[in-house]
């Protein structure tokens, strides 16, 4: 038996096999989208000459601004919960931590400004994450209990401390008036806001340790256990790291509506983020999707809701849609997974 | 130490009940079971016997339809059966007890041994009339001492599990009853009650399997004893016409396999001692492992031996004693623990204890030390995939790359996977557990040869096998446990098959029921 270093012939085609080219654009295009999203693109392409055939309207810069900005709240809500999702979790309570957010900034805004508004807002998401967190590690309950749980009581103090009222006056100070309608280099400070935390995230997924680990753990939890991860501290920063996201959401309804809104605004948020998750591949049991998929998930639904409106089409007609959109794209995602079809899928 | 307890009715067997001839199965390139006889004689009680992998289940599973034997036949009471699922074999009156019974948590014991039985009265079942019948069944057998019929599932021990189980076969009056290493799960009262039940069974003209590990069980039931190793048949005798070293002779009696390669240097220090550790699941256990040393764990299954792995490297609690890391007392509170002190482990549960199976060859093999190759947090792909592909070369993991999905390698591949990621992490202790279970031959001759290279590199290396060819082919130095604790520490001029096995088969329990 000869030890294990030595080479042996099959080895010398594996090394050609793994020696690792170099890409060409179109490839490293492909690479960077996603092989997988590839499909969500076709579906864009699709609906926007639909669209776009039955209404020029719809190419106008002014609908892709309100499309953009349309979609940035529930973009960064739909980001987030991805990670979630990716390390096997959910979270539910995303839009009642935006809610409480939103009326905590636009109140302590009134008596300490914007910055301290913008502070504390944070300071409650992710208390609120962290809340989440211990509740489903040190409590042992399942996460879509756990934040089915706080998603009522998060709204409940919102309403509390609003008395169930719209909060504040935001909408005279320049602060809040920049985030709501403000422009960088053309494009709106509500689509940049999106684009910065979903570049953050595809990075901390893709590039870091961090990331990497939480796909392990939703992967595997007891591999990633046995390999030296610390997941309770993962479990824990992914909550607080989406209570903090959902606060930046909930400081964004207010800044557009120019007042704190303990409900409106936010309410229905955490589906529309779970339903872009899963349209753009994410896998709830854990360990599978990407942030350019849900982006894009995020975009074609954005597209919809516009195109449907600009087209007159009745809004409980789009919430049809929306509903058999999401069913068709995870039974296509489904069927080339080969699963057999007996009992719940995997 | 037999006949005072048992009924001798059973003198004149009055013929074959079950019969299954020339039995072969196979699991895609694995082979279970090939020509294996075994007959099951009316009011005879017969053992079945062999070694961890033996074919002991397998042959239970395909008497009980759970799996189709590729050859051979199987006739109950002269006609040939072929069941393709477990109710059918219900159905004609054979029951095979498991070792790990299906409970239902949330209903009652009467409900549970009824199951799939429960009398209707219109769209209602009787629940005070069940519950009476539950206990005048169990009381027929003494086991209303062990189990109420009133408990719910899932607050049933063990040992109460197992007595549900039992009374759900005796219930239906079968003709065939086989026993999977009932008493493994049972305290000394609830194994008295057990062996006066299979007398019973026996003077009641029932044909009786019994699989064991435990000699003197075997020799105060059975009636005929069969062999089987290595899924084929060594044969049947008649319980006066063997004892106990001839059984572990034919039980064992192989050539040890020429997989094996030793280079091995004079070992240096310790890396890692255990001075009377116990843990809740093993007790007082002293065990040293030095540098460059294969040391070998074995037992039976249930011994605790995966369990003082995982206490070894810190993912279940040491309660007591110390652990010295290279002469250092440490406490590891997570396996985090134990990587920073140099320690690698590859479970026993390949799939779902080691691999995520969905992800690349790369982030398996670097996971445990993605934080040594990142700069910051930022991890470099091209210095992972350079890891990784110098241990896919050096273990000659047979992938198209690095980018593979470790699903879809053969399991053989996946160890390997595995054994790279603790590589690349330069470990001076490594621990694996069952490191060739579903491997195949090639691959386990690889693996071994690793091992070999490791320890000649200076690696403790801390191996649990339930294959004793593998530990007394591997090892330095064999330590046996049973019940929880090391029974015996066997050098490897003393270790023979033999001499480990009468260890594993000590009986902790000192004077188990008998």
């Amino acid at each position: 038996m000869s030890a294990p270093t030595t080479q042996r012939p099959e080895t010398s085609l594996a090394r050609e096999v793994m020696a690792l080219p170099t890409p060409s654009i179109g490839r490293r295009i492909l690479t960077t989208i996603g092989v997988q999203n590839i499909s969500l693109l076709i579906a864009i392409i699709a609906l926007v000459a639909v669209i776009g055939s039955q209404n020029p309207l719809f190419f106008g810069i002014d609908n892709v601004r309100v499309i953009g900005t349309a979609i940035a709240v529930s973009g960064l809500l739909a980001v987030v919960q991805t990670v979630v999702i990716i390390m096997g979790a959910l979270d539910i309570s995303v839009g009642s931590i935006a809610g409480l957010a939103s009326v905590t900034s636009a109140m302590i805004f009134t008596v300490a400004g914007p910055l301290l508004g913008v502070v504390g807002a944070l300071g409650i998401g992710i208390a609120c994450g962290l809340l989440n967190g211990c509740i489903i590690v040190f409590g042992r309950v399942n996460p879509v209990i756990a934040t089915l749980a706080t998603l009522a009581a998060f709204k409940g103090i919102a309403q509390l401390v609003s008395d169930g009222r719209a909060q504040g006056y935001t909408g005279a100070d320049g602060f809040f008036v920049f985030l709501a309608r403000g422009t960088l280099i053309g494009i709106p400070v509500l689509i940049w806001v999106l684009i910065v935390l979903a570049v953050l995230m595809h990075v901390v997924l893709r590039y870091t340790s961090i990331g990497r680990n939480i796909y392990a753990v939703g992967g595997n939890d007891v591999a990633s256990r046995l390999a030296g991860i610390n997941i309770n501290r993962y479990i824990l920063g992914v909550y607080m790291m989406t209570g903090a996201v959902a606060a930046i959401a909930g400081i964004l309804i207010t800044a557009r509506t120019g007042s704190g809104q303990p409900v409106s605004g936010s309410e229905g948020l955490e589906l529309e983020s779970i339903t872009a998750a899963a349209l753009g591949g994410a896998a709830l049991k854990g360990g599978k999707g990407t942030i350019m998929g849900t982006i894009l998930a995020v975009i074609l639904l954005g597209i919809l809701t516009n195109g449907m409106t600009l087209l007159d089409v009745n809004a409980f007609w789009q919430n049809v849609a929306k509903g058999g959109l999401l069913v068709v794209a995870v039974i296509i995602q489904q069927l080339r997974s080969g699963e057999r079809r007996i009992g719940l899928p995997a | 130490m037999n006949a005072s307890t048992r009924t001798d009715n059973t003198a004149e067997p009055d013929g074959v009940v079950l019969s299954a001839r020339q039995i072969g199965k196979h699991f895609g390139p694995i082979v279970a079971l090939t020509g294996v006889d075994l007959e099951l004689r009316a009011g005879e009680v017969t053992a079945i016997m062999g070694e961890n992998g033996a074919g002991k289940s397998t042959l239970l599973k395909i008497l009980t339809g759970d799996y189709q034997p590729d050859s051979g036949e199987l006739r109950l009471g002269g006609e040939v059966m072929n069941f393709t699922d477990p109710a059918q074999s219900r159905a004609v009156g054979l029951r095979v007890i498991a070792q790990e019974p299906e409970i239902v948590p949330h209903v009652s014991v009467a409900e549970n041994i009824y199951v799939g039985a429960i009398g209707h009265q219109g769209l209602l079942f009787n629940r005070a009339k069940l519950e009476r019948q539950a206990a005048a069944d169990l009381a027929t057998y003494g086991f209303d001492r062990i189990v109420s019929p009133q408990t719910i599932g899932s607050q049933l021990s063990a040992a109460q599990r197992q007595v549900v189980e039992i009374m759900r076969a005796v219930i239906d009056k079968p003709r065939v009853i086989c026993f999977d290493e009932p008493t493994s799960s049972l305290g000394d009262e609830e194994s008295a009650l057990l062996f006066a039940l299979i007398n019973t069974l026996r003077s009641e003209g029932v044909a009786v399997g019994y699989v064991s590990h435990r000699m003197n069980e075997i020799f105060r039931l059975a009636d005929r004893i069969t062999v089987l190793r290595d899924g084929k048949l060594v044969g049947t005798k008649a319980k006066a016409d063997t004892d106990h070293n001839d059984l572990v002779k034919m039980m064992v009696g192989r050539d040890l396999s020429q997989l094996f390669s030793r280079e091995r240097q004079v070992a240096g220090d310790p890396v890692i001692e255990l001075q009377d550790v116990s843990t809740d699941d093993v007790s007082n256990i002293d065990l040293t492992v030095r540098a460059g040393e294969v040391v070998g764990v074995a037992g039976l299954v249930g011994a605790g031996r995966s369990e003082l792995m995982k206490a070894i490297v810190g993912d279940l609690p040491v309660t007591s004693g110390t652990v010295l890391v290279k002469g250092k007392p440490v406490r590891f509170h997570s396996p985090a623990d134990s990587i920073a002190a140099g320690i690698g482990f590859a479970p026993e549960e390949r799939k779902a204890e080691a691999l995520i199976m969905q992800r690349t060859v790369r982030d398996n093999i670097v996971l445990a030390i993605l934080p040594k190759l990142a700069r910051g947090f930022f991890v470099s792909e091209k210095r992972e995939k350079q890891v990784a592909k110098t241990y896919v070369d050096q273990l000659r993991i047979r992938t198209p790359s690095t980018e593979q999905l470790v699903k879809n390698l053969s399991g053989g591949n996946q160890q390997k996977v595995v054994l790279a990621r603790w590589l690349a992490h330069s470990p001076a202790l490594l621990v694996l557990d069952e490191p060739t279970r579903g491997v195949d031959v090639g691959a386990k001759a690889e693996i071994y040869s690793i091992i070999d290279e490791l320890a000649q590199q200076g690696v403790g290396i801390l191996v649990v096998s339930s294959e004793l060819p593998e530990v007394l082919g591997l090892s330095d130095r064999t330590y046996v446990m049973a019940g929880g604790r090391i029974t015996g520490t066997l050098d490897r001029s003393e270790a023979t098959e033999e001499s480990i096995l009468a260890l594993a088969m000590t009986d902790t329990r000192a004077s188990a029921a008998l």
